[in-house]
């Protein structure tokens, strides 16, 4: 981890933290400037389209520039209830995680025990494994077991791959905090979990956010777990509702599929922000097994 | 560790008991399913939907004379050289490099640009590289501007839109973590060497790219698990399709299971994905662990 870590505690304090190179040169900046062009450019489509009645393929300023889009989606049938059920599936997960993590990531940032490095080293081997590979096989034990088409199964599964790298990382935030101030509260006779939840917990309020927000994004944008796991309408989130509306629509209503995906994208691109603005080495640090 | 108090020692451990069970249950125990289902022929549907036969190794013998499967293996391998060990990681390395020394404006704006594609939504983003790649869309228009007629890219060159695509998905990744190792380069070592006489490839070949050479083998390990087990991306541009001419592992396992109900034979070509994520994670901790000493 510790490449990344150290990657991302530098993207924390950013290019401002490294301003040694004092001249800059300008065919640096022109190179820099049309990679970064070239990576815009899919997203203008997706703008210019959202606000254009007549949108195709074709990125152009619209003619009659118009929020009539986004007004055509904002249905509760189309947009709010697979917004709702991205909402539920992104929080729940989020929270399973985090509780489960911090319970986890006690025992081992505090006690030193045989069990530790093997523990942490094979869920570390865990955060490798490709979750798309084991799409089929966990299909088909969901079947076994009845829990095909269950929010709350599929809440648990997705916990379950988050929590890896979410231990990993409550675990190094939880190693900040120093030991002393718990032993203050054992000696008034605090249990450890009593000390966790006066005394750590509220120290790494930051980290947790983090840690969070992390896994809530990572869920949010997941569109082959739901796509496999939820079989009703109903209980779909908005990756796999817009993928049926494009597969539907898509076709006819380019600039409503454009307006749909902007308003699913925005709470993550704000949480992003939130997470970059505060504390964002380690969310970059989290990144490392986005995907 | 003491023998004294056993039962106390273990009880430390109580809180760890959750997140043991959530990783058995639903990480360790769809591994071992997969390995098992690979050897029966479970279908989706019907009579070995509900009583899988065990057919010993028959799925993986398909598996080497099913013309589909080395096809994608092949396409597989294209896909992830082409686009996480060549292109998001030479150019994340290149953007990184270009932002030591370019005007902070510029590279805070052009790291944005980069992140952006990777923060969306993995079904927006395969929806905008839909839409650049189509045959009305703006790559086309671009081509059309300078004069050249395009063509319909996902139909005619599927592979290239889906490595281009994944290339413009992800560079961030690796970009980040070449920013960060490059800030850890000591300044003095590459002013030395200037002093000296050395070029600037010289520089870099023989003291930038050693002094983070175990950034570039995380990079790599992390970039290629990553793209691996790309399949949004691919299932929205191509479906695998024209004729299968982009169907990597990941799509060739969802089809055989989920379109042509052949559940063992699906698993088949997960669990050899599963082996390949298992080997790539056991050299991925035992650099980091290399690295510690």
């Amino acid at each position: 981890m510790t490449t990344t870590e150290r990657a991302a505690r530098r993207t924390a304090s950013g290019s401002a933290a490294s301003p040694e190179r004092r001249q800059a040169s300008a065919p640096a900046d022109a190179a820099l400037l049309l990679i970064g062009a070239c990576f815009l450019l899919p997203l203008l489509w997706l703008v210019f389209a959202s606000l254009d009645t007549n949108a195709g393929y074709q990125t152009r300023m619209p003619a009659n520039a118009s929020l009539s889009n986004f007004a055509a989606v904002l249905t509760p049938e189309l947009l709010l209830r697979p917004l709702w059920n991205s909402l539920l599936l992104s929080g729940g997960t989020a929270m399973v995680t985090l509780a489960a993590a911090v319970l986890a990531a006690y025992p081992l940032s505090r006690f030193q025990s045989r069990f530790n490095k093997p523990f942490l080293y094979s869920i570390l081997c865990g955060t490798c494994l490709p979750i798309t590979a084991i799409m089929v096989p966990v299909y088909g034990l969901f079947v076994q077991l009845r829990l095909l088409d269950s929010m709350p199964s599929t809440v648990l599964f997705m916990a379950a791959t988050a929590l890896p790298m979410a231990v990993w990382m409550t675990k190094n935030f939880m190693d900040t905090v120093p030991v002393s101030l718990e032993e203050a509260a054992w000696m008034d006779g605090a249990s450890g979990l009593t000390a966790l939840r006066t005394v750590v917990l509220p120290l790494m309020r930051q980290g947790l956010g983090v840690v969070f927000i992390f896994v809530f994004i990572q869920t949010w944008g997941n569109f082959f777990v739901p796509f496999i796991l939820l079989l009703s309408p109903s209980k779909q989130p908005a990756s796999v509702s817009i993928f049926s509306f494009f597969g539907q629509h898509g076709a006819i209503a380019y600039g409503q599929l454009a307006a749909f995906s902007i308003l699913y994208s925005v709470p993550v691109l704000v949480l992003y922000v939130l997470v970059a603005r505060g504390a964002g080495g380690s969310f970059a640090l989290s990144g490392a097994v986005k995907g | 560790m003491s023998a004294r108090k056993p039962a106390r020692q273990h009880l430390r451990l109580l809180p760890v008991v959750p997140s043991v069970l959530l990783l058995l249950l639903f990480l360790a125990a769809p591994v071992l399913w997969s390995f098992h289902a690979s050897f029966t022929n479970a279908a989706l549907t019907g009579r070995n939907a509900r009583n899988p036969v065990w057919t010993g190794v028959d799925n993986y013998a398909r598996l080497l004379t099913d013309s589909a499967f080395p096809a994608s293996v092949v396409l597989t391998v294209v896909f992830v050289v082409a686009s996480a060990i060549v292109g998001q990681n030479l150019l994340g390395l290149l953007i990184a490099g270009l932002m030591t020394r370019a005007r902070k404006p510029v590279s805070a704006f052009v790291g944005t640009a980069v992140v952006a594609a990777w923060v969306l939504p993995e079904i927006v983003a395969a929806f905008a590289a839909y839409a650049y790649f189509s045959k009305d869309g703006t790559l086309n228009q671009l081509l059309a501007a300078v004069g050249w007629a395009g063509t319909d890219w996902l139909y005619t060159f599927p592979m290239v839109a889906v490595v281009l695509a994944n290339i413009w998905r992800g560079t961030a990744f690796s970009m980040l973590v070449y920013r960060a190792a490059l800030a850890d380069v000591p300044q003095d070592i590459s002013e030395a060497a200037l002093m000296d006489g050395a070029s600037g490839r010289q520089r870099l070949v023989f003291i930038t790219l050693p002094l983070i050479r175990s950034s570039i083998a995380t990079n790599l390990m992390l970039v290629t698990l990553q793209t691996l087990a790309v399949f949004t991306l691919i299932w929205v541009m191509t479906a695998g399709g024209p004729s299968n001419t982009s169907t990597t592992l990941p799509v060739l396992a969802y089809q055989e299971a989920f379109k042509f109900g052949d559940i063992g034979y699906g698993t088949a070509i997960a669990s050899v994905l599963i082996v390949l994520g298992l080997v790539f994670g056991i050299a991925y901790v035992r650099l980091l662990k290399g690295e510690h000493r």
